[in-house]
């Protein structure tokens, strides 16, 4: 128990950390689409303040580009693009409840219990005072991997999925102190384009089905309107 | 610690619980003020809730004849358990001789037993908003009494002690640390006092004879010294989770001997404190809007939520840091 003993610093990277797995929470919990994508793009601003403190304690300097890189992509580009998509799809006041709320989240805190027992071995090495948060970030893919799998709304999935990624961005920074530069680029304009590809998939899914309800796409007959007399069983 | 259950120690304690009973309608009086100047309004002046409570006091107090002695005996019981539980709560100083027979877990006891009685005497009568009014009491507390412990369970296990005085001091020892739990369980904790203090978001502690209302529904039938002992316990529980915020998670100021310029170095800071919750509080209260009462248990799931985050982020978090 000598978390008194780190500096400032320190304990602000750690209490940063911490909040950016109860906005995981926040996400998966939220109904209103709007909403959750604010909660996303202050996740991705908190993951880029991570990301300064690390470099200015451990003066890593190009954790600073990496911090602007993900400040711009993930908590200004890309809720913008989705803003902007869900105004578009006129989807503003959609809310989408869970079917219960209260299971769901019990078991993003089975997750994270379940990421805490996976990581023991890792903390136990002697590696630098991040070490913890590689939980944290496990936690944070595992509760975006849960969110694609209960939301049934396309946006809310890909909400998951750019979470996920923020998770695996925060695992590589605690872990090992960034990865190198030109795999951060990469990575950074596959997401962009990723997002793009997505915004083409919802108008698309939208024009053939009119709704962006992806459960509705495991209905194998074009409309329902055509063939009423269909028996159910070749539905299935 | 050796100061404890020496006769200074306990003239302090008896002292310290005298100051509650008399700040308590202080503090309503001061959410009060604020609130009104929020709204634009003059407002009642600072010491009316002093001046209701007297009139309260000087009345006679009229019983249902369908009453059984326990709706009598309620409000004496009610108010004793939560002057008890206040008393375990350090005001002015830590080591007190209450704080050393008395842990957190008993501080939630005496709680839930007061509300028990007021359930009870809600019910006794046999009236419907008294009915209702207990059920709802109790949906809330059966909701907000596991996350109050969660957060206590994150302090207690940062101190490794139940008792308030060690996590206080143990808290004052380190100094200033920022500690991802310890905001979890201040979130937690802030919407609990909201809850069970009556209220918002929650509850509106000013109307009367309406169908959504929780604590006043449970006090419909009380009249004279009874209502005003229901009124008072109900401000010195907010008095109560105040205090444990403030001094809980924010300790600096608070005496640690029985000197007189701790004393009053600790009644300054505590008064401080206080003023600034309560402002927070009327803030709160004149921007958020009442919630539905099927919501209530959303609000509440929260409040175990960030405290349960606050026991893991300890444990995944400080443990091995």
């Amino acid at each position: 128990m000598n978390l008194s003993l780190l500096p400032l610093l320190q304990q602000l990277v750690l209490v940063l950390a911490a909040i950016v797995l109860f906005l995981s929470f926040v996400l998966l919990a939220q109904n209103r689409l709007i909403s959750a994508i604010h909660a996303f793009a202050w996740q991705g601003a908190l993951v880029a303040a991570v990301t300064t403190v690390v470099a200015a304690t451990g003066h890593i300097h190009h954790l600073y580009f990496s911090a602007a890189l993900t400040l711009m992509l993930k908590a200004m580009l890309i809720p913008w693009m989705l803003h902007r998509l869900v105004r578009r799809l006129e989807l503003e006041r959609h809310t989408e409840s869970l079917q219960s709320p209260t299971l769901v989240t019990m078991t993003a805190v089975a997750l994270v219990i379940f990421s805490y027992w996976l990581v023991l071995p890792m903390i136990q090495e002697e590696l630098t005072f991040t070490r913890n948060i590689v939980a944290i970030s496990l936690a944070v893919v595992l509760i975006g991997l849960l969110m694609m799998v209960f939301r049934t709304q396309a946006v809310a999935q890909v909400l998951g999925f750019m979470s996920m990624e923020n998770g695996l961005f925060l695992a590589a920074v605690s872990a090992t102190g960034g990865m190198p530069l030109v795999v951060e680029l990469g990575v950074a304009f596959d997401v962009l384009v990723a997002m793009v590809l997505f915004g083409v998939f919802f108008l698309q899914i939208r024009e053939s089905i009119d709704s962006l309800d992806v459960d509705r796409l495991n209905r194998l007959r074009e409309t329902t309107g055509e063939a009423p007399d269909e028996p159910q069983v070749e539905a299935q | 610690m050796d100061n404890y259950l020496t006769l200074p120690g306990w003239v302090l304690a008896v002292f310290q619980s005298c100051l509650y009973l008399a700040l308590a309608p202080l503090l309503v009086g001061w959410v009060r003020k604020a609130k009104a100047r929020l709204q634009n309004r003059r407002g009642a002046p600072l010491l009316q809730a002093y001046q209701d409570l007297y009139k309260l006091l000087a009345k006679e107090a009229r019983v249902a004849h369908t009453a059984s002695p326990l709706f009598r005996a309620a409000p004496y019981i009610v108010f004793t358990a939560t002057w008890m539980a206040a008393a375990t709560v350090p005001l002015l100083v830590v080591d007190l001789p209450t704080a050393a027979i008395a842990d957190i877990i008993v501080l939630v006891g005496l709680l839930a037993l007061a509300r028990v009685f007021l359930a009870l005497a809600g019910m006794d009568v046999g009236a419907a908003f008294g009915g209702m009014g207990a059920s709802r009491e109790m949906l809330i507390g059966a909701l907000a009494e596991p996350a109050m412990l969660m957060a206590v369970f994150t302090l207690a296990m940062t101190a490794h002690s139940t008792n308030l005085s060690s996590v206080i001091d143990h808290h004052l020892v380190d100094g200033f640390v920022l500690r991802p739990s310890y905001l979890f369980a201040l979130g937690g904790l802030i919407l609990v006092a909201v809850a069970e203090s009556g209220r918002i978001p929650i509850d509106n502690p000013t109307t009367h004879l309406e169908l959504t209302m929780i604590h006043e529904a449970m006090l419909l039938e009380y009249s004279g010294r009874h209502l005003a002992l229901m009124e008072w316990s109900a401000q010195i529980k907010l008095l109560l989770y105040g205090t444990l915020i403030a001094n809980v998670f924010f300790p600096w100021g608070i005496g640690r001997g029985f000197g007189g310029a701790a004393l009053g170095l600790g009644l300054a800071a505590v008064l401080a404190k206080l003023a600034a919750l309560g402002a927070v509080l009327a803030v709160g209260e004149t921007v958020l809007a009442k919630m539905r009462l099927f919501r209530a248990p959303e609000f509440l799931n929260l409040a175990l939520l960030l405290s349960l985050l606050g026991l893991l982020s300890h444990v995944i978090l400080e443990v091995r840091a």
